[in-house]
């Protein structure tokens, strides 16, 4: 009874595409995918004016080959922490991902690195289970969005996706904006420029992050 | 940096970055006499290249006549401080650098590579352009550019501001407007 009552009000919010934690939610776990050097630089802006009281415990997601971008994160959680107890701030985990493709490498190799990527990304998912997921661009949040939107469409596990689509795109989408806007993926898409807002009526454009 | 001595007050820096690509094309259009001569005619005396990963090594160059004094360096964790000190920055077409960049309030000439696989960074180089924020070259226009540049025509750029993105997120998960 209460199994099937609790099934039923996860579908529904399903449907009406409105997360589950709509009561005010004292704190969410939330997954951040950095990409490089200027999308970390715009994602972590964001960071500076959220509450990250209320994004916590939180965990940067980089490409393995990607060190800077995790380095800047850490840098950021450091000077949270000059100001604020941990208590307050919430923990913060930094992991690697393994790119489905790398620059150059040839379309047939790529075929293997990609179901590696993906179940990286899969057991992270599992492992991780976060209840906010926020991405600026890199193709390494595609795997993980994806998995996200399956558990969603599966009733396992809510996810709410925030894609910010990086300020270097003026007048289209990246591959991994364009892919999420068409599927309907995420919950909310904020582009930048005015631009991509009247080519793609369902993004979000409030101003730019730079 | 700047430790030469003697002349600092004088001393007028272009800073060329090219961040972590490969970006050969501009640091060898970087090292031409055009450039050079242009630059030191403009009142610039020094120039200073961070060429990156890139293999083409410019010709280090001491007090000449009409011509600048160059030098470079491949990666430094201090580009800031680097930044700062420049009369004139010319970039590589990256965000991280140009916003960077602007925000110091430096004049800035974005120089586009047109090597690379996925140009989508020649859209941001040229909406601030459009904007007059900053000039946007290539490699083989940089010389007509800095010749005809006027660093007082171009306007300033107003940092944007993530509280409207941040606001609209949290509204959706149900938090309350602070």
């Amino acid at each position: 009874m209460i199994a099937g009552s609790l099934f039923s009000s996860e579908r529904q919010s399903f449907l009406s595409r409105k997360p589950l934690h709509s009561k005010s939610p004292r704190s969410l776990s939330t997954l951040i995918v950095l990409g490089s050097g200027g999308h970390t630089a715009e994602m972590l802006n964001l960071f500076y004016v959220l509450q990250t009281k209320r994004f916590k415990p939180r965990y940067y997601i980089a490409a393995a080959t990607d060190n800077m971008s995790l380095q800047k994160a850490h840098v950021f959680e450091d000077s949270l922490l000059g100001k604020e107890t941990l208590e307050e701030v919430g923990g913060a985990e930094f992991l690697q991902i393994y790119r489905s493709r790398e620059v150059g490498q040839s379309y047939i190799t790529s075929v293997g690195t990609t179901l590696v990527a993906v179940a990286h990304a899969l057991w992270l998912m599992i492992k991780i289970r976060p209840q906010v997921i926020l991405c600026n661009g890199p193709g390494t949040c595609i795997p993980l969005c994806a998995i996200a939107f399956l558990f969603k469409v599966l009733g396992i596990k809510w996810s709410s996706i925030f894609y910010v689509e990086s300020i270097a795109r003026v007048r289209k989408l990246s591959l991994s904006g364009l892919l999420l806007y068409k599927l309907h993926m995420a919950d909310q898409l904020f582009v930048q420029w005015p631009q991509l807002k009247e080519k793609y009526p369902r993004a979000h454009y409030v101003g730019r992050l730079m | 940096m700047g430790e030469k001595g003697g002349t600092m007050k004088d001393k007028r820096v272009v800073f060329v970055t090219v961040g972590t690509t490969c970006f050969d094309a501009l640091v060898r259009a970087v090292d031409t006499p055009e450039v050079k001569n242009e630059l030191f005619k403009k009142g610039y005396t020094n120039i200073m290249i961070q060429m990156g990963r890139g293999s083409y090594i410019p010709t280090k160059s001491a007090v000449e006549n009409e011509s600048a004094v160059l030098e470079y360096f491949t990666f430094s964790s201090s580009i800031a401080d680097y930044l700062k000190e420049a009369s004139l920055v010319i970039s590589h077409a990256g965000s991280g650098s140009i916003f960077e960049t602007l925000r110091l309030g430096k004049p800035l000439i974005v120089v586009v590579n047109e090597d690379l696989m996925d140009n989508h960074q020649s859209e941001l180089a040229e909406e601030l352009a459009e904007r007059k924020h900053l000039l946007c070259a290539r490699p083989q226009t940089l010389y007509e550019t800095i010749a005809y540049m006027d660093t007082r025509s171009l306007v300033p750029y107003e940092p944007g501001d993530a509280e409207p993105v941040a606001k609209l997120i949290s509204r959706y998960l149900g938090f309350p407007d602070d």
